[in-house]
């Protein structure tokens, strides 16, 4: 892998049952809470943080996965569709707290569709977000309340989150590109 | 005419595809005329959207953006409540804009030809038409002066693609395994007018499913000769007017409807007589296997084709195949919009 790393293995598992206390914290118990994972990386980080809270709180939290291809506002822009991964959030959300995770928060604009494709599913409580990297740069009023690590970026860099469910190792590095190779669709 | 011989010999799923997690190739098809030029990993493209568009029918909304500002055009020169609302549903479920012309209420009447008719259809802004005509071939001319994507909604005799990958779809849905590929599958009845049967091949034979197309041999006409060059290109299928000999073990059964409409002359003697000698009935169910799904492309002609208690029985998944034809529609509209022209502007790498 090039590029530097960041954040690693021992690093993003404490910053993963850091965040799985600030989620419980925040809602003030494990009581209708859920958590649903943005595809990929997503989805393997959520079902962490539940594996994190049933060992400190001894509770079962849901944990669901959410494609957000449908609900992107470049559809029209980029030159291939991109592979749907599939949604599957088989519980009830009407009245639920439901914590969105992702691996990294860039431009805002994936939490946005993610938000859009979730009232399509009924009407939680309330919807937060945890996210392992912010790096800035929001082109929407969006903001995480749970963040593994902030990480000062620019625009002509990428953040790379592995995780060893996909990826086969965890790790976060960063690395430069050049200005007219365009990044890749997340 | 004697019984026709059978001319492929099927070495059993020897064109077994792998069955693999959803290859990621790029889709490049910008219209949808016929499966004879997809690849599999096309197709098995094609069946994993179509899983994520079986997940949105079953949501509380089942509606999603992805085609937020793309005028559809609908236009049948045919009749149609199954295909045409398929259609209709698939591409609003997408958030399409909709719009249906039926040619015999339109300027078509006045003599219009097909390629003015397309060229206004494009000038009114469509980007996608569906189409479905009575000659063969119609979607290919269309394809040539439409600047979006053409989807053939079914074209005389010759192909009705998404009935083809619908079709796929709803047998990998029931059979264990979730594949077809050394699968037994059957297509009795009228195959010689049957676009429904052409796509299948098509489809079934990438698969790599045992197919046998049966029927009266007036009605398996020049089928013969495509068994016999399929089987050269590795597309292995078999053709025989014995219904026993190809239902039995069969693990689908597939019933077409007879075509009336289409039937010129002395091709079969009586509709009676072909309920009597090829209509799927119960007795003739029984020779396939216990597990055996029915299918039927619909309409259905009940007491020739299919006799009601084959057409209600609970192997029957016959309304599967209408709910999946939305979904494999709405995959299709998806894919091909990825490829409307105007869309590879700079800048437009996602943001996360």
């Amino acid at each position: 892998m090039t590029g530097r790393r960041i954040m690693t293995a021992d690093e993003i598992r404490r910053a993963v049952v850091r965040v799985s206390h600030e989620i419980v914290e925040k809602h003030a118990g494990t009581d209708g809470l859920v958590l649903v994972g943005i595809q990929r990386r997503g989805v393997p980080l959520a079902r962490r943080l539940a594996a994190a809270i049933r060992e400190h709180e001894g509770a079962a939290i849901p944990v669901g996965a959410l494609d957000i291809t449908f609900y992107r506002d470049d559809l029209s822009l980029v030159a291939q569709q991109p592979v749907v991964k599939g949604t599957d959030i088989p519980f009830p959300i009407d009245g639920r707290t439901i914590v969105l995770v992702d691996d990294v928060l860039y431009t805002g604009r994936t939490i946005r569709a993610a938000m859009d494709a979730l009232v399509d599913f009924g009407r939680p409580e309330a919807i937060r977000l945890a996210v392992l990297v912010d790096r800035g740069h929001r082109e929407l009023p969006i903001r995480a309340d749970h963040v593994g690590k902030n990480v000062p970026t620019s625009r002509e860099e990428i953040v790379r989150v592995s995780v060893e469910e996909i990826d086969g190792e965890d790790a976060v590095t960063i690395e430069r590109v050049e200005a007219s190779v365009a990044e890749p669709v997340a | 005419m004697t019984e026709a011989p059978v001319v492929a010999e099927v070495a059993a799923a020897s064109q077994a595809p792998v069955e693999a997690a959803p290859v990621e190739v790029p889709w490049r098809h910008r219209h949808l005329l016929d499966l004879d030029v997809l690849t599999w990993p096309d197709i098995e493209r094609v069946l994993v959207t179509a899983d994520a568009m079986t997940e949105v029918l079953a949501r509380p909304i089942a509606k999603v953006p992805a085609l937020r500002g793309i005028s559809v055009t609908i236009l049948f020169y045919e009749a149609s409540t199954r295909t045409r609302v398929s259609f209709e549903v698939a591409a609003k479920n997408l958030s399409a804009d909709v719009v249906n012309i039926a040619a015999a209420s339109s300027s078509v009447t006045k003599g219009e030809s097909l390629v003015d008719t397309v060229r206004t259809i494009e000038a009114l802004g469509a980007r996608m038409l569906v189409m479905r005509h009575d000659r063969s071939g119609a979607p290919y001319l269309a394809a040539e002066v439409f600047g979006g994507s053409v989807l053939n909604g079914g074209d005389g005799w010759h192909a009705h693609p998404t009935q083809g990958l619908l079709d796929l779809y709803t047998m990998r849905a029931h059979l264990p395994g979730g594949s077809v590929a050394g699968r037994k599958v059957v297509i009795l009845g009228d195959i010689l007018h049957s676009r429904v049967a052409r796509s299948n091949v098509w489809s079934l034979t990438a698969a790599g499913a045992d197919l046998w197309l049966c029927g009266p041999s007036t009605l398996l006409r020049g089928f013969e000769a495509w068994a016999a060059r399929g089987a050269a290109a590795g597309r292995r299928f078999q053709v025989t007017s014995d219904v026993d000999a190809a239902l039995r073990d069969a693990d689908v059964v597939m019933a077409l409807r007879i075509q009336r409409e289409r039937m010129t002359g002395g091709l079969l003697p009586s509709l009676r007589e072909y309920a009597a000698r090829y209509g799927l009935t119960r007795e003739r169910l029984a020779l396939a296997r216990p597990e055996a799904i029915v299918m039927h492309p619909g309409p259905m002609n009940e007491g020739v084709e299919i006799a009601p208690d084959v057409a209600t029985d609970p192997r029957s998944v016959i309304t599967d195949q209408v709910t999946n034809g939305v979904a494999i529609r709405m995959a299709l509209l998806y894919l091909l919009a990825g490829t409307l022209p105007g869309r590879h502007e700079p800048g437009g790498a996602a943001g996360r």
